[in-house]
């Protein structure tokens, strides 16, 4: 069986991921190079074929049948019932590993350009600022959970951490905002290869952020 | 047998004045377990067993002396914003220690099968069966969502046992009031590196190592 695992970065299939066809999301696929050292392939295996392939079987279950059906992910997630639980859960975690296969790349990681940096730059200061800040909000992100970078309309930058599968596009949660790059800190993103040691995943989460299309998605959203 | 949490006890500080109130603050340690990381297996396996003990208990126990330096200072200072901003942390990392220490009690590689005495007839009165408890709490502890603990506790008011599941490290007696008797730690640490997402299949195995005879211990010692 190979272990290459692939991702993809091609940010048509995360937009086709989350219209899919009318009543059914499907799992993205996830096409392109191995990302090892810096996360292994049995890691990303596992986590897209069994954790986010659950998100998606759970969420169609949870929406089936209701007005929920035929909804963009987004427009669920922005106008979320907080109090059901199935949506909320498999909803944002069907959103977060879809968004979270694309900022990944083997050609990943160095800095991000343009602007891009000006806007890092403008929020937090340095790159490195950002770094240490988004860091940390993954480092202490208490249990699962996941840490975001958000573009704001307007162009401003925010980073935050959410528990479980919540994500900032939910009513009142975290930084509010357009998450463009997201880091998962859930045991399950980094068990297998770095045990215990989330700050030395979150290291070498820096080596595979593929800054072009968080590029991309922060022109888009702010 | 029951592992023993290692304090200073207080009375240290009047023993040893010139130590000072910092020093003789309580200051917790890892307890040892009393078999060996490879006693579980094939149900819980030893590496598992080894990175959960040594590695993250040990983290919150340092985690959690580090927290309570910080506050025994904001309380020596008055400062309650430094202690509101603590609290979080000791609820983590005090709830952690508490809730694996009792974990490793619970487990015995003579475990399994089913519990006897007084703590057989309680859950025999408050759930119908053995089976039946074993049933409700599964499902009850894999249905945590992200990381949690699933809890057996005696709910003093009542006299009855209780189900329930708490979030991260909640100590289930700090946080609710029910004592705890037995616990299944879903945290993925606990168990992915052998079962991956196949959550609800350690929970089946973790009955095979369940010590009947600590949970009955620990109901004897709620109901003084």
């Amino acid at each position: 069986m190979s272990n290459l695992v692939r991702i993809s970065s091609s940010p048509a299939c995360a937009m086709m991921a989350s219209t899919a066809s009318i009543s059914r999301f499907s799992v993205s696929k996830v096409t392109s190079k191995v990302i090892e050292p810096h996360i292994d392939a049995r890691t990303m295996e596992i986590h897209h074929s069994k954790h986010h392939n659950a998100y998606t079987t759970n969420l169609n279950a949870a929406i089936a049948g209701t007005d929920l059906e035929g909804k963009t992910i987004e427009n669920i997630l922005i106008n979320l019932d907080k109090t059901n639980a199935a949506v909320r859960n498999n909803g944002g975690g069907f959103y977060n590993h879809n968004l979270f296969w694309t900022v990944m790349s083997a050609n990943g990681g160095g800095l991000p350009t343009g602007e891009l940096l000006a806007a890092i730059e403008s929020s937090f200061g340095t790159f490195e600022e950002f770094k240490a800040k988004f860091a940390k909000a993954g480092a202490t992100q208490f249990g699962s959970g996941w840490a975001w970078l958000c573009v704001q309309k307007g162009g401003k930058l925010d980073v935050c951490g959410t528990p479980n599968q919540d994500n900032p596009l939910m009513p009142e949660v975290g930084c509010g905002g357009t998450p463009i790059l997201g880091m998962d800190v859930w045991e399950h993103a980094y068990y297998l290869h770095y045990q215990n040691r989330r700050p030395d995943y979150i290291e070498a989460f820096f080596n595979v952020i593929n800054w072009t299309e968080v590029s991309r998605r922060f022109a888009l959203e702010k | 047998k029951v592992v023993n949490i290692n304090y200073i006890p207080w009375c240290a500080a009047t023993v040893s004045p010139v130590l000072g109130t910092v020093a003789a603050r309580l200051k917790h340690s890892l307890p040892d377990l009393t078999y060996d990381y490879g006693a579980l297996e094939p149900h819980i396996n030893a590496e598992i067993m080894q990175l959960h003990h040594s590695k993250h208990h040990a983290t919150y126990v340092n985690n959690l002396n580090v927290t309570e330096e910080k506050y025994q200072e904001a309380l020596a200072k008055g400062d309650v914003t430094a202690q509101v901003s603590l609290q979080p942390a000791l609820r983590f990392n005090g709830g952690g220690h508490i809730n694996h220490t009792i974990f490793w009690t619970n487990l015995s590689q003579n475990g399994g099968g089913e519990p006897q005495g007084e703590l057989a007839a309680a859950i025999k009165r408050d759930f119908g069966s053995f089976q039946t408890l074993k049933d409700k709490m599964s499902a009850v502890t894999v249905a945590v969502q992200g990381s949690g603990w699933g809890w057996l506790g005696f709910d003093k008011e009542s006299g009855k046992l209780r189900i329930t599941a708490c979030h991260n490290q909640d100590p289930l007696q700090g946080t609710t009031g029910l004592v705890p008797l037995l616990g299944i730690d879903v945290w993925e640490h606990a168990y992915y590196l052998q079962y991956k997402n196949v959550r609800p299949d350690y929970v089946k195995a973790i009955w095979n190592v369940i010590n009947w005879e600590n949970v009955s211990e620990r109901l004897q010692a709620a109901k003084k």
